[in-house]
């Protein structure tokens, strides 16, 4: 459900719709819930619909109108007594996006330094770590950090881990890593401070891809676990 | 159509209005950084506001044209000689083919803005033409320019400007614009109006005082990403942790260093810091000049304020570039396109300004 949000205006052409103040599922398949909504209201005027964890970022062209034209029309957009069933089922099962993004990854070695540091820290065998990484379906929470860098929800509690005390001044690019409670993938070669599992050899952005992220707000997401040879050929392919 | 780099200068990048609507891909804005001397540089070109130029900073670049062309360049005042020669700034310039562009460093201010008649022309990445150096997007990978880099330009049809190759040998122009209020020369003008945000209230009472009463000062870690500022160290009541939002530029964030950043155009797209506010739209441009160790203050502004001051300004800026526009077309009309260049002189040291009527 969409109902029982706080407008706030940011900037003058910007407004911040907070939907809950924490990091979970469910208040984050809300905010997916009002992206999707607004964008399918496919309201004049709006630049940019931006979610991130409990929040949603819309910002408008400030010269296109009034501002409380605009207010009312969002508030209108995401009232749950006028949207579709399908949305509601969506909003229901937390789910926003149909799609599902695999993402082979080869855990640990030089891919993932920091798998034995995590396995020690959760005190389970290093394949039990990857068994439960992998068994999850994730979700893309928001993007953001780098250019394309998905935050994901989902991850099995027993994995969760403080961030490293002193951060990587160069993580690889395609590092699946975890931070807390959260888990990610570093979309290039960037500083860094999360517990790198594993790598994946896919391209997560490119900005001269087509569609340069492989990721977008909402996508469901699972990891498959790679050998060090299929790794090589899919970075063949990718590359 | 092309313009090579000779020396990259300190800091250049292209520039055009920026990417928006990519937020929700982590994609930043970017962008010109001063948005009105952006769009009067495109103005003084006879190109689309949102053209794409050059962003320079502190210390320009040296370049050469391989074809007859038209410059302009607004911002922060720098000495601008073509061919040798010094040339104003704010005015449209003829710069014949092989001759040399070179930009010195700049008196005061942090950044100026060099468009040239039909805009530079580098493939677009994702909908702009925008160089975001911290994330890496834009023509040349996102890098800043380097020596060697050749910067295509797209052919100005039926521009306003008379063909550049009609602009014979390089000359002063007959008038230029009056900087003012689009560069404040002297800098007086280093009060920043600040909207309060979100977590304002949970400042410290004496840290909301100090805030709008104290100093502060441009420290040298600063960028296009953010202006890192040193006064007074502000305090929350209490800590306050919060979860990653979306940010914008403008936006005044408070770590607990007790130092606030301002954020610019290459600012992330959320972020976890509490806010103190926003810095007014209408001020962006203000905050764009500041260079490090350059003082400002802030003061409280409402929504509403902001708001009408950002659409008083659009106004006198839509009005400029009206009147910039029919003054090209009186030059171009006044010359005739088969005519020779006439050769001004410049007996006359008092050249007619162009002020906006505001």
């Amino acid at each position: 459900m969409t109902t029982g949000f706080a407008i706030e205006p940011l900037a003058e052409d910007t407004l911040l719709l907070r939907f809950g103040d924490g990091i979970d599922a469910a208040t984050n398949a809300r905010v997916h819930a009002a992206a999707l909504a607004l964008r399918d209201a496919d309201l004049a005027g709006i630049v940019d619909i931006a979610p991130a964890y409990a929040s949603l970022l819309v910002r408008f062209d400030p010269f296109a109108g009034n501002d409380n034209a605009l207010l009312e029309t969002i508030t209108k957009a995401l009232d749950p007594g006028l949207r579709r069933d399908d949305e509601q089922k969506r909003v229901t099962q937390g789910c926003m996006a149909d799609r599902i993004v695999e993402i082979p990854a080869c855990y640990g070695g030089d891919c993932g330094p920091d798998l034995d540091a995590i396995a020690e820290h959760a005190r389970l065998p290093r394949d039990e770590v990857i068994a439960r990484h992998t068994a999850v379906e994730y979700s893309v929470a928001m993007l953001g950090f780098a250019p394309g860098f998905p935050y994901l929800l989902g991850l099995d509690p027993t994995l969760q881990m403080p961030r490293r005390a002193n951060p990587r001044t160069r993580v690889p690019a395609g590092s699946v890593a975890i931070g807390g409670a959260q888990t990610g993938i570093y979309t290039r070669e960037l500083p860094g401070g999360w517990q790198l599992i594993g790598r994946t050899p896919l391209v997560v952005f490119d900005q001269a891809r087509e569609t340069p992220c492989l990721f977008a707000p909402g996508d469901r997401v699972r990891f498959r676990a790679i050998g060090a040879d299929e790794f090589v050929q899919l970075a063949k392919r990718s590359a | 159509m092309s313009l090579e780099v000779i020396k990259p200068g300190l800091l250049t990048t292209l520039q055009d209005a920026g990417r928006p609507g990519l937020a929700h891909l982590g994609i930043g804005r970017a962008g010109a950084f001063d948005t009105p001397a952006l769009r009067i540089a495109n103005a003084l070109c006879g190109n689309p506001s949102d053209a794409c130029v050059l962003e320079i900073t502190l210390l320009g670049p040296t370049l050469r044209a391989h074809h007859d062309a038209w410059i302009a360049v607004t911002g922060a005042p720098i000495p601008v000689r073509v061919g040798g020669i010094e040339q104003a700034m704010w005015a449209p310039v003829p710069v014949p083919a092989g001759t040399t562009i070179e930009l010195g460093a700049m008196r005061e201010g942090c950044r100026s803005y060099l468009a040239v008649q039909g805009g530079f022309d580098a493939a677009p990445v994702l909908g702009s033409r925008s160089m975001d150096v911290n994330a890496r997007i834009g023509p040349f990978g996102g890098r800043p320019l380097q020596a060697g880099d050749v910067l295509p330009i797209a052919t100005a049809d039926g521009g306003t400007l008379a063909s550049a190759a009609d602009a014979g040998t390089v000359k002063k122009r007959a008038w230029r614009l009056d900087p003012r209020p689009w560069f404040d020369e002297g800098n007086t003008r280093r009060t920043l109006r600040l909207i309060p945000g979100a977590h304002f209230e949970r400042l410290a009472e004496s840290s909301r005082e100090r805030l709008f009463s104290g100093s502060f000062k441009v420290d040298a870690d600063s960028n296009r990403v953010g202006l890192r500022l040193i006064g007074p160290r502000l305090e929350w009541t209490t800590p306050i942790e919060m979860v990653s939002e979306g940010c914008v530029p403008g936006l005044l964030q408070l770590p607990p260093s007790g130092h606030p950043i301002a954020f610019g155009p290459e600012c992330p797209v959320s972020g976890g810091y509490p806010r103190i506010g926003q810095i007014a739209a209408v001020d962006m441009s203000c905050l764009a000049q500041l260079r490090p160790g350059d003082a400002l203050r802030f003061a409280a502004c409402t929504f509403d304020e902001a708001v009408e001051a950002l659409r008083k300004r659009e106004r006198a800026l839509q009005k400029l570039e009206a009147t910039i526009d029919q003054r090209l077309r009186q030059d171009r009309d006044a010359r005739g396109p088969w005519m020779k260049p006439r050769v001004e002189t410049s007996s006359n040291p008092l050249t007619p300004t162009l002020s906006p009527k505001r």
